[in-house]
């Protein structure tokens, strides 16, 4: 893949993500042609563009249209897939995704477009997954910021033993060597 | 315990989220989403674009001071960041942030780090002398022992990464591919991948490695490092021959089922598209379809690959069946790719177009650009010397529509590329269609178009054809056809047009007898005078009126010319008036100089100029010095600098081919003639594109190549065509005109333009019978039959009918061919009909698109059968027996499961060929859900499947029989699924889905869900009241809770009933006002309910083994106790 936008209807720009180097002179370029076709088409046209010498598959969803660019060999209907578990990754994610919420949180769904895929290919098919590294990430900046506020060492649920109950975590992914919890259970 | 935890940790986030806008810890955070929030919500706000400017304008001077001050903490920063990124986003410059991001990403704590990794992926490119400055904190953090710093260094560097500091960190990720965890391995070798992109020779010596990352236990990784190897078999596909074994056996296990069916399936295609696997294809062709669009992807790849390697007969009829499915398809997209694929194979097997013309004919007058394009591309191979001018005007049509300029630019040169290039067999039909599509050509395409297309015209026009009269005549006609598009006012050309036509003007006005050539001069010259042509047009002009002086009577213009321009500021016009002016005078000489119609032969050039040695040799004696060329002279320019030549060898200059005398001068005249008119004949043909490469690979293996091109095709169609051709056309000729004229005439338009342009692809039969069988051998001459049929006035009715009918049943024939339908071809004349009539009476039945275009005949059809006798079969009429299903349904599965209480049936989803309707049995050991499926239509159904998705509460597991290759017409079978439940619920929803083929059509699939409560899986547990007391005593998780009860059920006894029928309770004992109840939750763990009432007031006192069942049980008393 050599890039994908997300657009609203209006023409706005909410995501960009270039898999390829262009001078932002030439993405500017690209992205406001690619949208004015886009949006030129009718609803009920087909999801693929030739235009120069690359393959556009588009998708609109409510009022965003999921844009992918595409090299001659590459599978068009690959790609479509592609956008919808996309879109299905952020649907889980924000809990019935709108275009609100990607205006809002775009940082998030980079991380997970990130996650999904990288550097132009898929990395992760499995939607549990990729949610999975991603809820990861979140709790952990949540926790470690907890922590670094707080200014207290963590400890694991099972505190109530003894034994164990100085077991600071200073590896956030690490379990409780004991019961093999992981840390963050004590929430 | 772990389900504690679980649920912790699954309830966590939520617990962040909500406590957002609350203070402590996560008010940072509110602040900062308002805060782009308020960004966000301004912009919005605003209604012109220079209001948004300056909002923005302003936004990022703040942001600039913010970021720049000492005071800014990280956290700020971090809100900076993502205001930063909206800015840039919105197309603003924000690079006074960027060094900002690659100190976030060093210094900031994971969650500060992650943004600046963000924000340094989107800001900066591989190339942006910054990122030198990430390559240190990249090191650091691959080196961390925190999985999440380790992941985001993988994942920024696989999307950027300077190519010079690739070998800092290569040792570093090469150690990640031995990571215990498989998300770190997956993005090691993304990364590598990402390496071997950008620098291959970096990452040779891992290769051995690689190896290992496509053996990895992890799906993922496998699926990683199928990039890797596609990349590099690309590159040298001998080289990793050795590891087909190993691609075999992954798509072994994808195909049986053992891996999950994935998007990298079709990289792993891709790469064994490389190695000829013709058995795994044919496994792979054939396989049910589980998800519809992976699959069809999939599908498609597959033909692709099919024709890509040495054609198999039977592989290739399954591809052809599989593109035909994509065609007929009535998603738009699936549409596109059918189309696609098309014209792919168009050029192996042509007869593929002829089944899908009216499809194809519809594509061509789609709305969408997009198809009519795709539908323009797959005429254009298909084209030929009898629909040139079909698909040629159709192509025009689309040209003038367009605007885009690389669309413009493809189209003209695919059109000229049937007309000019291909010169050995142009395919025009006559001169002035020639010129005039042409000339429709240029003046679109313009100035945009291929250099080659102009030049290739010229060429065609100067060297002609074997006729010398025809020739004369085309170069006539394209003469008076310019002179008429010059007459015309205040249009203007493309330059390139312009150019063509002055040079056509210059060569060839002597064939005018009308006007002279001084004639031609003036319009020439008026042209010369119009400031908007280019200055390279009017050498091109100028050139052509050179040609013309000598044949001129009157040179008034020509002086006129001459007095203009020699006084031009630009020095090439200055130099060609000059050069007119002198020949001008000498008209003897500048009559052998230009000949007239000489453009084709070559002019010899005295390269060596000898006729000049007496000019030399009277110089040099008068003791002028002998000439040096210019390297001679340059070396002895260096030899003067250098005393002492300390270097090995000396400079040398390679020599050129002109030795000795040679003016520039001369040379430049010489080429700007022969630049003008002689060039073209050094041309290369690029016509070898199109030919050789026609039929050379068929069904059957290699074909010889044949002589005809147009014959070129047949024999792919089976011989019986011919007599039923035949009969079609008696049966049509006993026929009524008032029956033919039943045919809508769009219909009829459609048919003929079918006709019109698929003639020539199928047998030498079907262009009999479309009267169209003269051949002639003179591309010229032959005259367009098409033409005479669309006029429609010279031909009669009749003979447009019997055209349009015979290409109609061709179709049809072609298509129970292909679908290869119920019986066999045994009696082979008679079996067509009576197919073809089934296809048209059941139109109403089945879905196929290409059998609603015979609707309109479906009422002359019969008659025509009549007439020759023959039976019409009519098949079932199957429309309303739904009814009367739904009440075998329900009987049928009441026989089986008598001996279980159940749920009444409910249809839970249906759609035109199915129903579904679902039930519960409660079992003793397990809830059994049974799916029954209906069939409803008069098909049957291909590889029926029902599939559930998994859902976190449950076990499904399938009984047998779950997937049926076959399903009869309106006949119901039922899947059974056992539902053990893993953990305790209120209500969840299982849903799944039902996958089906039609017979001959698309896969289709219906989903559904059913709700489940907790109550569908406690069972009675019938134990004695000791028992009870024993295991009372051993529980540890109780709850306790009073209910109210109403008046009416006051009495405990009466409340117990209602606990026993509805939520499936066992009463032990009732002692007083004290009641003991048990149940166990499938598959074993009980639960104890003790009971008291007093006054109106029902103490429940649940205790379990299992934490949570009290409280779902406790809900569930409630319920029942309220609702009753």
């Amino acid at each position: 893949m050599q890039f994908m936008l997300l657009f609203s209807r209006q023409g706005k720009l909410r995501l960009q993500k270039w898999y390829v180097p262009l001078s932002d002179k030439e993405k500017k370029k690209i992205t406001r042609e690619l949208v004015q076709t886009v949006l030129a088409r009718k609803p009920k046209m087909c999801s693929f563009l030739e235009w120069r010498d690359l393959k556009i598959v588009y998708k609109r969803y409510a009022s965003l249209y999921f844009c992918c660019a595409i090299e001659d060999q590459d599978n068009e209907l690959i790609t479509l897939e592609i956008i919808h578990r996309y879109v299905e990754l952020l649907d889980k994610y924000f809990g019935s995704v709108c275009e609100l919420d990607i205006i809002f949180n775009f940082e998030k769904a980079y991380f997970i477009l990130d996650e999904f895929l990288l550097g132009g290919e898929v990395q992760e098919t499995s939607k549990k997954n990729v949610l999975k590294a991603i809820e990861q990430a979140d709790l952990l900046q949540e926790v470690s910021y907890l922590f670094s506020s707080l200014g207290t060492s963590m400890f694991c649920s099972c505190w109530g033993s003894l034994s164990h109950h100085s077991y600071s975590f200073r590896n956030y992914s690490e379990a409780c060597l004991a019961c093999s919890v992981h840390p963050f259970a004590v929430y | 315990m772990s389900d504690i935890v679980e649920k912790t940790l699954t309830a966590l986030p939520g617990l962040f989220l909500q406590n957002q806008p609350g203070g402590g810890p996560a008010a940072a955070k509110a602040s900062f989403s308002s805060r782009l929030g308020s960004l966000v919500r301004g912009i919005t706000a605003l209604t012109s674009k220079h209001e948004e400017e300056k909002l923005i304008q302003q936004e990022l001077s703040s942001l600039k001071a913010t970021v720049s001050a000492p005071t800014t903490t990280l956290k700020m920063m971090k809100e900076c960041m993502v205001r930063l990124i909206y800015c840039e986003m919105l197309g603003y410059d924000a690079s006074f942030g960027y060094i900002h991001a690659i100190k976030l990403a060093q210094q900031g704590n994971l969650l500060e780090k992650r943004v600046g990794y963000l924000a340094v992926s989107l800001f900066l490119h591989e190339s942006h002398e910054l990122l030198l400055l990430l390559v240190n904190t990249v090191v650091k953090d691959l080196q961390s022992t925190n999985l999440v710093e380790v992941c985001m260094a993988l994942t920024v560097v696989s999307q950027i990464f300077p190519r010079e500091m690739i070998p800092a960190v290569l040792p570093l990720i090469e150690d990640k591919l031995q990571h215990s965890k498989e998300i770190i391995r997956r993005k090691a070798v993304l990364a590598l991948y990402k390496f071997h992109l950008i620098a291959p020779n970096q990452v040779q010596h891992i290769h051995i490695k690689f190896r290992k990352a496509l053996c990895d236990r992890d799906v993922g990784v496998m699926a990683a490092s199928l990039h890797i190897y596609l990349r590099m078999i690309k590159e040298n596909s001998s080289g990793y021959k050795d590891l087909t074994g190993s691609f075999v056996t992954i798509l072994k296990q994808v195909v049986g089922g053992k891996l999950p069916v994935d998007f990298n399936y079709h990289i792993l295609l891709q790469v064994l598209q490389k190695y000829i696997l013709l058995l795994y294809l044919t496994m792979i062709l054939t396989i049910s379809a589980i998800f519809i669009f992976l699959s069809l992807a999939i599908l498609f790849e597959c033909v692709h690959t099919v024709y890509s390697i040495y054609p198999k007969s039977e592989l290739l009829e399954k591809a052809a069946k599989c593109i035909g499915k994509f065609v007929l398809s009535p998603k738009i997209n699936l549409k596109y790719l059918g189309l696609k694929a098309l014209t792919y194979v168009i050029q192996q097997d042509p007869t593929l177009a002829l089944q899908h013309q009216m499809t194809i004919i519809e594509c061509l007058d789609h709305p969408d650009p997009i198809i009519k394009r795709e539908t323009l591309e797959l005429l254009y191979r298909i084209t030929n010397a009898q629909n040139v001018t079909v698909i040629v005007q159709k192509m025009l049509e689309y040209l003038h529509q367009s605007k885009e300029e690389y669309v413009i630019v493809n189209l003209v040169g695919k059109i000229a590329d049937v007309l000019v290039l291909n010169t050995v067999d142009t395919y025009a039909p006559d001169n002035a269609w020639f010129i005039q599509t042409m000339n429709a050509v240029f003046s679109v395409g313009g100035d945009v178009m291929h250099p080659d297309i102009p030049n290739n015209f010229l060429r065609l026009l100067a060297e002609g054809f074997d006729d010398e009269t025809e020739d004369q005549q085309l170069r006539l006609y394209a003469v008076q056809s310019y002179l008429t598009l010059l007459d015309m006012e205040n249009v203007f050309y493309p330059q390139r047009f312009l150019q063509v036509m002055s040079w056509v003007l210059g060569e060839y006005s002597y064939l005018l007898d009308k006007e002279t050539p001084a004639e031609v001069i003036a319009k020439l010259y008026k042209l010369l005078m119009n400031d908007s042509v280019s200055s390279e047009t009017k050498t091109w002009l100028i050139a052509a009126v050179t040609k013309l002086t000598p044949q001129a009577h009157s040179f008034d213009t020509v002086e006129r010319l001459i007095h203009e321009f020699t006084i031009s500021l630009d020095t090439c016009m200055r130099q060609h008036a000059f050069e007119l002016k002198h020949l001008h005078e000498n008209v003897e000489l500048m009559k052998s100089l230009l000949p007239v119609d000489r453009s084709c032969e070559d002019l010899v050039v005295d390269a060596s100029l000898s006729f000049l040695d007496g000019f030399v040799a009277e110089g040099l004696s008068q003791g002028a010095a002998p000439y040096k060329p210019h390297h001679q002279r340059q070396e002895e320019k260096l030899s003067q600098e250098k005393v002492l030549n300390f270097e090995p060898y000396g400079l040398s200059f390679s020599s050129s081919g002109f030795t000795g005398r040679q003016s520039p001068a001369g040379i430049s005249l010489g080429s700007d003639i022969s630049g003008n008119s002689a060039e073209t004949g050094l041309k290369e043909t690029n016509s070898l594109k199109l030919e050789g490469i026609k039929k050379l690979w068929g069904k059957e293996g290699y074909l010889p190549k044949k002589e005809s091109k147009t014959g070129d095709e047949s024999g792919a169609l089976p011989v019986p065509q011919e007599s039923i051709m035949e009969n079609v056309d008696q049966a049509i000729t006993k026929k009524d005109q008032s029956q033919v004229l039943t045919q809508s005439k769009e219909e009829k338009e459609k048919q003929l333009l079918a006709s019109s342009l698929f003639v020539g692809l199928g047998s030498e039969s079907t262009v009999n019978l479309l009267g169209k069988a003269d051949t002639v051998s003179h591309k010229f001459r032959r005259k367009s039959k098409v033409k005479e049929a669309k006029s429609g006035e010279t031909t009669s009715t009749h003979n447009m009918t019997c055209s349009s009918f015979s290409s109609l049943s061709n179709v049809a024939y072609e298509d129970d061919y292909y679908l290869n339908t119920l019986h066999d071809r045994g009696d082979k004349e008679l079996k067509t009909f009576s197919l073809n009539s089934e296809l048209l009476d059941s139109e109403s039945l089945t879905e196929l698109p290409l059998v609603e275009k015979f609707s309109n005949c479906s009422l002359s059809t019969p008659s025509l059968f009549a007439d020759n006798s023959m039976e019409i079969f009519h098949p079932p009429q199957s429309t309303a027996a739904s009814v009367a299903k739904e009440s075998s349904l329900a009987s049928s599965f009441l026989e089986e499961t008598t001996e279980y209480i159940h749920s009444n049936a409910m249809e839970i989803c249906n759609n035109e060929t199915i129903s579904v309707s679902s039930y519960k049995i409660w079992k003793d050991d397990c809830l059994l859900m049974v799916w029954s499926v209906t069939n409803k239509s008069g098909l049957e159904l291909k590889s029926a499947n029902l599939e559930i998705f998994p859902a976190e509460n449950f076990k499904v597991t399938e009984q047998p029989g779950c997937c049926l290759p076959v399903m009869e017409a309106e006949s119901t079978k039922s899947f059974q699924y056992s539902v053990q439940i893993e953990k305790p619920f209120t209500e969840e929803i299982l849903s799944g889905f039902i996958s089906y083929h039609m017979m001959d059509a698309h896969s289709a699939q219906l989903e559904f869900s059913v709700n489940l409560s907790l109550l569908d899986f406690i069972r009675p547990l019938k134990i004695s009241s000791e028992d009870f007391g024993k295991l009372w005593l051993s529980f540890a998780n109780d709850v306790k809770q009073n209910v109210k009860m109403s008046e009416s059920q006051a009495a405990l006894p009466f409340a117990l009933k209602t606990l026993q029928q509805k939520l499936r309770l066992h009463i032990i004992e009732i002692i007083g006002n004290e009641g003991l109840l048990a149940c166990q939750l499938l598959p074993s763990i009980p639960c104890l309910l003790h009971c008291r009432v007093y006054a109106d007031v029902l103490a429940l006192w649940f205790r379990s083994s299992c934490s949570t069942l009290p409280d779902y049980l406790l809900y569930q008393c409630q319920k029942v106790m309220e609702g009753s």
